[in-house]
């Protein structure tokens, strides 16, 4: 188990490396010249001679991508050229806010889209079916903006039940932060709701043709026990990895969501940091949330091995 | 066969006349089929694929949806219970406990994803009020009984870690577990290897001898229904065609579709012509004669055959065969008849 997990990370580093030259070299085909940035208004010639050298932008490319990969594994992702604030710092304080969001969107995904599927599976082509689809379908159609905003018009400004926006740590004020993050987490999780409904169902209805979910009903056991323990162990597999990367997505940062209710996650982060051209940024936030990718595709492997005696036999 | 019966016991299962029609179809799948099994009788059925025998076993076990296959008529006495009547609930504590089925298929039957001693344990804490201690100790005791080499050592495999084989002998444990007094298997062996087929079928005779559990075997082989049954009933396109002691089905068979069955069996021997095979297909559901459903393909067919039903009548002690030419030697004398495997 161990060694599997070791194996997976040891693959993880070449995509990693990947990542990092993508990042850098689009960087730098960008146009606009950071130099300026920093420069400001004056632009003065002497000025941008110094930050030039300062930043060893004057030296080769491959130069500077190994200044910044050696910075980088040395915990060093640099300096905010906006606000001067260590890189790191920045990640530190938003990447928690995003995991807050995400967790609390796949648990409301998960209440609503696996025993969606799970229902509309075992009701197939009945009345049932048709509208768990039909919730799913404008669940995926229904665009997180315009869910956002309208519910942000019902239950915050006319309701007057929950604030509209903000942002409060759970460990400040836990009611606060549940009542601040709830309508964002909804908004997201109703998404991934009819993305994982679908995908329930589907596998459900797979393994509801099984042989041996036949052989449970011939042993006589009753049938929530033949879909839950016999049925649905056995479609957990497609549903587990799915569910990681609908997880690594959401630590990409909801870019419109946290827009929208002006949450200071990883979304809203990258979006300020991509126009102000604050390219130190940029690329940690990047590279960490590769990272944070690669690491739910590593969860989604371990769950696997976890559920499926034949990947554990086989090692 | 050695077995003893007591010819005079009651049925344990007893179906009659039972008719089945899967939902939009313009015929019944099934029709007419009655049959019974004593303690420790084997019942062979017989027929070749699609022609209703696992439907009829499915749909005793209760495992077809009533909104796909509708009765449309018959019972299916199991001791008190009309098994047809049964609710879902009384059905379900029924199956796996004192009515078990195993299937065609062993290398999916299992479940993957759990251990086979949990997978017998269950069925045994289904139906019984033991302990998990106890149920794991009758799924290690059944895994004895079938013959799973160092037993105590394989309770805790998951399905993959074993042969198709050893599959369906985890099976059969499963489905003996609770002392069942009626085991359906369907095709247990087709899927299997030809040496392990003999195995399976060797130890299924051998289970059921010191069980006393009736034993309704479905399978198109005949290899098979020689060495096991004690009576033997034929199926074609969904209808009885003939039933009797194993003896006569193989000795005197009277229904034209039983003879050319018997003809199509290859015998190891000097080799005389072709091997006989009946000409013509199945009739397809929508397809259906409204008369004796094998006239497009008997040889003796007359006028009258594609028109009317013929009954299953009496012909000898206990055989029965529904064609109204039977016994045929009587009506076309100068037929020439093949000898069973010539």
């Amino acid at each position: 188990m161990l060694s599997y997990i070791a194996r997976r990370l040891v693959i993880a580093i070449p995509t990693l490396i990947l990542v990092s030259i993508f990042v850098f070299v689009l960087q730098k085909l960008l146009p606009g010249d950071p130099a300026l940035v920093l420069a400001g208004e004056e632009r003065d010639p002497e000025m941008l001679a110094f930050i030039r050298e300062k930043y060893r932008l004057n030296d080769p490319i491959i130069m500077q991508y190994f200044y910044w990969m050696k910075a980088m594994l040395q915990g060093d992702l640099g300096i905010s050229l906006r606000t001067r604030q260590p890189v790191l710092d920045l990640i530190g304080d938003k990447l928690p806010v995003t995991v807050q969001l995400a967790v609390m969107a796949m648990i409301i995904a998960f209440a609503i889209g696996i025993p969606a599927g799970i229902l509309s599976a075992v009701k197939k082509g009945t009345a049932v079916d048709y509208i768990a689809n039909f919730v799913a379908l404008s669940g995926l159609s229904i665009p997180n903006f315009w869910l956002g905003i309208m519910l942000i018009m019902l239950v915050s400004v006319h309701l007057g039940w929950l604030p509209a926006s903000g942002y409060v740590s759970p460990f400040e004020d836990p009611v606060k932060s549940f009542q601040t993050m709830i309508m964002p987490a909804f908004v997201l999780g109703t998404a991934l709701a009819a993305t994982l409904m679908r995908h329930t169902r589907s596998a459900m209805l797979g393994v509801l043709k099984a042989d041996y979910v036949r052989t449970a009903r011939a042993k006589g056991l009753l049938e929530h026990t033949v879909i839950l323990k016999h049925a649905f162990r056995n479609a957990l597999l497609p549903i587990v990895t799915l569910s990681a990367l609908l997880f690594g997505e959401l630590l990409a940062g909801a870019v419109l969501t946290e827009q929208i209710f002006t949450i200071p996650g990883f979304g809203k982060l990258i979006v300020d940091a991509v126009f102000t051209r604050d390219y130190a940024v940029v690329q940690g936030v990047v590279m960490c949330t590769a990272a944070g990718f690669i690491l739910m595709n590593l969860v989604a492997d371990v769950l696997y091995f976890l559920l499926n005696p034949r990947m554990r036999s086989s090692l | 066969m050695s077995k003893a019966i007591d010819l005079n016991a009651a049925p344990v299962l007893s179906v009659e006349n039972l008719a089945l029609r899967f939902k939009g179809a313009p015929a019944n799948i099934i029709d007419g089929i009655s049959f019974a099994v004593r303690p420790g009788e084997t019942l062979c059925i017989v027929g070749e694929s699609g022609c209703g025998k696992s439907v009829t076993a499915l749909s005793l076990m209760g495992l077809l949806p009533r909104s796909v296959a509708q009765v449309m008529s018959g019972t299916a006495m199991f001791g008190d219970h009309d098994l047809l009547e049964l609710s879902q609930r009384a059905m379900a504590d029924l199956r796996g406990n004192t009515i078990s089925m195993i299937f065609q298929e062993p290398m999916t039957s299992l479940n993957p994803s759990y251990r086979i001693g949990d997978q017998i344990a269950e069925v045994v804490l289904r139906h019984k009020s033991v302990t998990r201690a106890e149920a794991r100790q009758r799924a290690l005791q059944m895994l004895d009984r079938v013959k799973i080499p160092a037993a105590s050592s394989r309770l805790d495999d998951y399905p993959h870690e074993l042969s198709g084989g050893m599959r369906q002998r985890v099976m059969i444990a499963m489905a003996l577990a609770n002392d069942p007094a009626v085991l359906i298997a369907d095709e247990p062996t087709t899927a299997l290897d030809v040496t392990i087929q003999a195995q399976i079928i060797d130890l299924i005779e051998e289970l059921q001898k010191e069980t006393g559990t009736a034993l309704v075997m479905i399978t198109h082989d005949l290899g098979v229904v020689a060495e096991i049954a004690d009576r033997v009933c034929v199926m074609y396109a969904g209808h009885m065609v003939e039933d009797g002691p194993v003896e006569a089905i193989f000795d005197d068979p009277q229904h034209p579709y039983t003879i050319g069955l018997m003809s199509s069996v290859p015998s190891v021997g000097p080799r005389s012509g072709r091997l006989a095979a009946i000409g013509g297909m199945v009739p397809a559901i929508d397809n259906m004669p409204s008369g004796c459903r094998f006239t497009p393909r008997c040889p003796f067919a007359q006028t009258n055959c594609a028109v009317s039903q013929p009954p299953l009548d009496e012909l000898g002690p206990s055989h029965r065969a529904a064609c109204h030419y039977a016994p045929l030697e009587t009506v076309f004398p100068e037929a020439v008849f093949q000898e069973a495997g010539s």
